[in-house]
């Protein structure tokens, strides 16, 4: 491996300050930075851990009604936490449908924010990639691209946002709170992502030094607790990305949604908004068609990137489901295989 | 470390016959406490760290490597190249005996294949030699890469497997079919496949002087051996391989490859021991894989549902620079009783580490492929898949007209049939639907693999105390080798198995032969059985001729070897003790060797194969073409089963392997470059736990007189055969879709609501 320096900074500011420097980065887990570095795809000069830094992994609910998470809460300790599983039950349900145990049990909330891309030509160094090296071209494009993106794509990058996590946060207008070198802001997750244009190297808006120390659900999204559903296709039961996913929450009132919520994953280099389908579902009742004509919306500017054009049907058809699933009520526990078409099958083994 | 004392786990404690018993894996509590030493846990004082730098393209030159830069880093000792390494004693491009294939290390600046070793950078730690092979950045010209199954002319190979014929046929096939009232043309694709195994390839290697230690996985300690032997120009008494335990081989670790080689000149380089590891996705390249095919299968069956022609071409490929073919269509040897059979094969050549034995190779891909074709035919039948196959049931092997030794496949299908419940199957696709409103299928497939036998030689002995050793060079790849054998060698001696010293694992040990061909426990059983019947010959000898003992006059036949003891066959109240015998004659030990070897005679007579039947249950969800596999039940006739517990285990794994085939496993190749885009098992999927259901295994009982001594058929690999068509047609049974490209994608079962 490329040598690295290997910080421990004494407090928050210390930490930007750190990691302001060129060739710096934030470790937390590491579950993603060190296969990246052992595979010569990162190459940092120096690593900031800042996982012993106080106050960054707790659970806090605001007086307001909202929640706020410490970038450190693990994945494992968020989606097992029973308050916020009962109040952000399609979150909780994203976590458990992600990559393994172990992992989980490490990966911290602000990890799962940042997670690069799974483009394979990301990953190959011998493979021309501009997310990786901006400016060398993309591989992908042309290539062996059946799990890339279908919205927001661009010639120089394909890629897709790996994160189930971030799914479902989207769909509930969560909140990034960034500690930076001008102090403390936060912008909404939506704005963190960014579609690649001409620069796929930049993957969020984020400046250098800014290290993201919580994330904020609004007291809007306590609202949806009782309709709120996760549902990822994948290639095996468990460990794998999404194929395509989707994050369905309703807020219904006498029999009508009076709010809807839906996001989709695996379809771009970020979690996607499905605000159009959402105004369809406004004021309607909870029925087949309205599901139907909601996920025709949905992907109404769904492009394939190349041979994906199936993730378009296949994400009308997940949308469909997780509304419906959602429509039926959030299950009383959560199932033995989160997220998962199986998860209604009894006598399910834990994923 | 290689001889393993195991008295004092209860569950090993077992009286009387030991072959047949539920023993636990004797290695287990090694194992799972970390004491278990594989290769790469070996650290010899002042070893070395060497790191592969491989190509990343599949076709061309090297035509520069920063070789200063990375000797500058700290921590690089040397840089092996091309231009800098130690001379081999022969070109590895010579083929020396048929189970030698060509390597790459470093004869040459040119690439054949991506992932091709190009240089090794050696260091004072890991992390040192890992930084130094990526400051190498190498240059190349690049050529166009062949790439896939159409990537050139494709010829009829020589040969196919291990010298197969590339074409058989039996009957008029063209006459057959076009007598048909029935026909189907169907053609199947089966991608290529990496064996995966979970420990990668890894070797210390240490010179001292001319004599070489080598500690490495393989599945053939003395083939290896000689090849190094020949490699290096050095005798064969001065390389001492250790390979107690393997993380796994499927194939890839069974004739030396080039890493491993290119570890044992490193160490020679530097003049100190070296540890060389395979990273995860350097193994998608020099160490062989499972080639892809494209298989057209054309049946014809008459009124009755009989057969009337099985016609099945295989297209495969071999690397530009050597041959190994998937023999594919030889899947259709043996099972179905057409009177007209033709199997045939051709390839194309592509930039790729030459294909190689992976489970089951050419069986597993043909059975899925002859597996789909034969559930088409009976639905065009309109009859049962059991039924179909039953009405098609070989009563003799088909090509070749021999009788079987022994064939319990009506067994097989009946108790399986019985166990999933299959006469409640509904005939037509897509009527069958769960609680949750999925669709569920049921699929099968009939199971078979050769129950071959290669050479191999024990050395028993009984020593003076009354204890029994045995010694075979075998190989435990996690099959249970250690267990198995040790069950035999009991047996064989007349003891306890906690009263044999069992060796095994190393290369001073008397040749086992290679474990592959699922025949390692038949080979390696029957020379222990035969090592152990000498060696109680000559104590016999001892004791018959000895007026003084009880046995006197019993002569040779007239005694039998139990608990330790010598008995008169006609009185067993007359006997005394192996000690009392020994300690007699004032002899230390006896000992004797035995082998195990093919019966000429036995095979010019008879078909020798296993059998079994496969049966899935799938649940494929109707909208979103998800498919998981709910319930597996496979019932096997194998011979003698000499373990049950890791016979259980073996099936339950070719099984899992079988699913595998049909729904996951694809080895991503961009068809450009050529090179392999999920070189890793985040993104090349096998199944994980999740994935895998209540599996049911059924071993039928099976005694086969002729196969070998032990009457062991062997288990490795027959339960991927079936297992993949069995679940690739309950996908069609539970969907009404028939794909015909592996694995099953979700984007192919989209096309219906």
């Amino acid at each position: 491996m490329k040598r690295f320096d290997y910080v421990r900074p004494a407090n928050v500011t210390e930490a930007v300050a750190a990691a302001a420097r060129p060739g710096a980065v934030y470790l937390a887990a590491g579950t993603n930075l060190l296969d990246l570095m052992k595979g010569n795809i990162s190459r940092p000069d120096r690593l900031v851990d800042f996982t012993h830094l106080e106050g960054l992994d707790a659970i806090e609910r605001l007086a307001d009604g909202s929640v706020r998470i410490g970038a450190l809460v693990s994945n494992a300790d968020l989606a097992h936490d029973a308050d916020f599983a009962r109040s952000y039950p399609a979150v909780a349900e994203a976590l458990l449908s992600g990559a393994s145990a172990q992992l989980r049990n490490v990966a911290t909330v602000g990890g799962n924010l940042l997670q690069r891309t799974r483009c394979a030509y990301f990953y190959d160094t011998a493979s021309r990639c501009n997310k990786r090296e901006a400016g060398t071209g993309c591989d992908a494009r042309e290539g062996e691209n059946r799990t890339h993106a279908v919205f927001g794509w661009s010639e120089s990058c394909i890629a897709t946002n790996p994160s189930d996590f971030c799914v479902p946060l989207l769909a509930l207008d969560a909140i990034v709170e960034i500690e930076g070198r001008n102090g403390r802001r936060e912008i909404a997750l939506e704005a963190l992502h960014r579609l690649p244009g001409d620069t796929p190297e930049r993957d969020t808006a984020l400046e250098p030094g800014d290290l993201i120390v919580a994330v904020r659900l609004p007291p809007a999204a306590r609202g949806f607790a009782g309709h709120a559903r996760y549902l990822k296709v994948r290639e095996r039961t468990s460990y794998a990305f999404a194929v395509v996913s989707a994050a369905a929450a309703l807020r219904i009132d006498n029999g009508r949604i009076a709010e809807a919520r839906l996001a989709l994953g695996g379809v771009a280099a970020k979690p996607w908004r499905a605000r159009a389908a959402e105004d369809v579902l406004k004021g309607v009742a909870p029925t087949a068609d309205a599901f139907q004509e909601a996920a025709w919306r949905a992907l109404t500017d769904a492009k394939p990137s190349g041979d994906n054009a199936f993730k378009i049907e296949l994400a009308r058809r997940i949308v469909v489901r997780a509304l419906t699933l959602a429509a039926a009520g959030t299950p009383a526990r959560l199932p033995a295989l989160p997220a998962s078409p199986f998860a209604s099958t009894s006598g399910a083994i834990h994923a | 470390m290689p001889e393993l004392n195991l008295t004092s786990a209860p569950a090993h404690l077992r009286h009387g016959s030991n072959v047949g018993q539920p023993l636990t894996r004797r290695d287990g509590v090694l194992k799972v406490t970390g004491q278990a030493t594989y290769a790469a846990d070996n650290h010899p004082p002042g070893m070395l760290f060497a790191v592969i730098a491989v190509a990343g393209i599949a076709h061309g030159r090297v035509t520069s490597l920063d070789v200063a830069a990375a000797k500058r880093h700290p921590g690089v000792v040397d840089v092996m190249t091309p231009d800098h390494k130690p001379q081999l004693a022969i070109d590895p491009e010579i083929k020396t005996n048929p189970f030698v294939f060509r390597m790459e290390v470093l004869q040459s600046n040119e690439v054949r294949y991506a992932n091709q070793p190009i240089a090794v950078v050696i260091a004072d730690t890991l992390e040192a030699a890992t930084e130094g092979a990526v400051l190498l950045a190498p240059r190349y010209e690049t050529l166009p890469a062949l790439v896939g199954l159409d990537a050139g002319a494709s010829f009829v190979p020589p040969v196919v497997g291990v010298g197969n014929p590339t074409e058989n046929h039996r009957g008029d096939v063209e006459a057959g079919l076009a007598s048909a009232e029935k026909q189907i043309d169907a053609t199947y694709e089966t991608p290529p496949q990496y064996h995966n195994a979970m420990e990668p390839h890894a070797i210390v290697a240490h010179w001292d002087g001319d004599n070489l230690q080598i500690d490495m996985p393989t599945q053939g300690l003395m083939l290896s051996l000689a090849r190094v032997a020949e490699l290096f120009g050095i005798a064969h008494d001065k390389i001492h391989i250790r390979s107690p335990f393997l993380g796994g081989g499927f194939g890839s670790k069974g004739l030396m490859a080039g890493p491993p080689v290119l570890g044992v000149m490193a160490a020679k380089l530097v003049g100190k021991p070296v540890k060389l590891v395979l990273r995860r996705e350097q193994m998608y390249g020099p160490v062989g894989h499972r080639a892809p095919t494209r298989q057209r299968l054309r049946l014809g069956a008459d009124g009755e549902g009989r057969l009337t022609a099985l016609d099945h071409h295989a297209r495969t490929v071999s690397s530009t620079f050597d041959d190994f073919y998937e023999p594919a269509a030889d899947a259709s040897h043996t099972l179905y009783a057409a009177p007209a059979i033709r199997t045939s094969h051709d390839a194309v050549r592509v930039n790729t580490g030459t294909p190689l034995f992976m489970r089951a190779p050419g069986e597993a891909t043909g059975s899925i492929a002859l597996e789909s074709a034969i559930d088409e035919m009976a639905w065009a039948c309109g009859m049962d898949p059991l039924a179909f196959r039953l009405k098609n049931y070989a009563e003799v092997e088909p090509v070749s007209g021999k009788p079987f030794s022994s064939k319990a496949l009506r067994a097989c299908y009946d108790q399986g049939a019985a166990r999933i419940g299959w006469a409640k199957r509904p005939l037509q696709p897509r009527q069958m639907r769960d609680d949750a409103g999925l669709l569920v299928g049921w699929g099968m497939g009939t199971a078979t693999f050769p129950a071959l036998m290669f050479q191999a030689e024990a050395r028993a002995a009984i020593r003076r105390d009354g204890s029994g050793v045995m010694e075979i060079g075998a190989h435990d790849m996690g099959q249970g080798a250690w267990t198995a054998l040790a069950q035999i060698a009991a047996d064989a001696v007349g003891l306890d198995i906690d009263r044999v010293t069992f060796k095994a694992g190393t290369s001073d040990l008397p040749d086992a032969g290679i474990a592959g061909g699922s025949a390692h426990t038949a080979t390696a059983g029957a020379a222990i059985h035969s090592a152990g019947a000498a060696v109680i010959a000559k104590l016999a000898d001892l004791a018959t001729g000895d007026e003084r003992s009880p046995l006197f006059g019993a002569g040779n036949a007239g005694v039998i070897a139990r608990d330790g003891r010598l008995l008169r066959r006609d009185d067993e109240s007359r006997g005394e003790s192996y000690a009392e015998i020994l300690a007699r004659a004032g002899v230390a030990e006896v000992e004797a060797r035995g082998t195990g070897a093919p019966n000429p005679a036995a095979m010019e007579e008879y078909a020798m194969h296993a059998h079994g039947a496969v049966f899935a249950e799938v649940k494929v969800d109707p909208e979103l073409g998800q498919v998981r596999v709910s319930r597996m039940v496979g019932a096997f006739a194998a011979g003698r089963i000499v373990n049950p517990r890791m016979v259980q285990s073996q099936l339950f794994g070719g099984m899992i392997w079988g699913m595998s085939f049909a729904l996951h496993e694809e080895a991503i190749t961009d068809r450009r470059s050529g090179r392999i885009m999920n070189a890793n098992l985040g993104e090349y999927h096998i199944p994980v736990n999740a994935d895998v259901p209540p599996l049911d295994v059924i071993t039928v009982e099976e005694h086969d007189p002729h196969v070998n001594a032990l009457g062991i058929k062997g288990v490795g690999e027959i339960g991927i055969t079936g297992s993949a068509g069995a679940v690739a047609n309950a996908v069609w049974h539970a969907t009404g879709v028939r794909v015909r490209k592996f694995p099953i994608r979700i984007e192919e079962l989209l096309t219906q609501r």
